[in-house]
């Protein structure tokens, strides 16, 4: 997993490995949640173009983050999402919370409410 | 056509989610599976792993039981856990029901599995484990 830190747009970009599953969701959580307190970041945005395989642990992650940034006001995008992924996040009903994009600029704007 | 069974206990951590999908995946490969029905199984497989994880034994471990079986086209995979049981079922099935509202669970994986496996069976008993037992049928269109 890696993580940016996008000041311009006020956002943490999150870049999970193939396999977002319960194993990396949990490493996902205690990073993040650890570079937005300590940055005062608002907004987060998942990519998810290296993702291979997803199970319900990556839903209950991009929730998750939902619930911190919202509490600040601030908003969770996902973008570059393959077929595969797309169809779990349309499954759960994060698609009403999350914003979707299909590149990180879209994302970037999106979040940080520029368009 | 092809008959085959398989068996593998392994450690309850999350670890071994990946390990697990791997050996489902490994297993039906014979079958010709599609990418698609492949995907599936994976998840449905992680998802039933997980739960044996953090919900049957609660995140303190133990052993998991996956056994598969190939006949007529179908596999059947099931996963076992010695935890702590599921009292109600039905409410454990239901969407976006999760037991622990706390955490981030999302309350998805048991409609998962259903969604995309042809079959979905729990056995359970409070303090005495929980059995999840999934079948599916692989390449519909093939004689
Ligand atoms: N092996 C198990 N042992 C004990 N309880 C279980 C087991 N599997 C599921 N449960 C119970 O059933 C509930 C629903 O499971 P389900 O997988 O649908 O959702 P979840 O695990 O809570 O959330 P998600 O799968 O979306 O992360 C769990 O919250 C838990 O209370
Ligand atoms: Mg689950």
């Amino acid at each position: 997993m890696e993580m940016t830190i996008m000041g311009k747009y006020q956002t943490l970009v999150i870049r999970p490995d193939s396999e977002l599953d319960q194993h990396a969701a949990e490493k996902i959580r205690v990073g993040a949640d650890k570079l937005l307190r300590k940055t005062g970041l608002k907004n987060v945005a998942f990519d998810m173009r290296r993702v291979r395989f997803m199970d319900s642990s990556g839903i209950g992650v991009i929730m998750g983050r939902y619930r911190t940034v919202c509490a600040i006001g601030g908003n969770v995008a996902v973008f570059g999402m393959s077929p595969y992924v797309e169809r779990l996040i349309s499954m759960s009903g994060i698609r009403e919370i999350v914003i979707i994009a299909e590149r990180l600029q879209d994302a970037l704007e999106e979040v940080a409410g520029i368009c | 056509m092809l008959n085959n069974s398989m068996k593998v206990e392994f450690s309850a951590i999350t670890e071994n989610e990946r390990f697990a999908r791997g050996v489902a995946a490994a297993f039906v490969v014979g079958l010709d599976p599609t990418v698609d029905e492949l995907s599936e199984i994976k998840t449905a497989i992680s998802e039933a792993v997980t739960n044996a994880i953090i919900h049957g034994y609660e995140g303190r471990g133990g052993k998991i039981l996956m056994e598969g079986v190939i006949y007529d086209g179908c596999v059947e995979f099931s996963v076992s856990d010695e935890g702590v049981g599921i009292s109600d079922i039905r409410r454990a099935r239901e969407p976006l029901y999760t037991g622990k509202p706390e955490d981030e669970r999302s309350g998805m994986g048991f409609t998962i599995m259903e969604t995309f496996m042809d079959s979905l069976d729990v056995e359970s008993e409070r303090g005495g484990g929980t059995r999840v037992t999934m079948t599916k049928k692989i390449g519909r269109v093939s004689p």
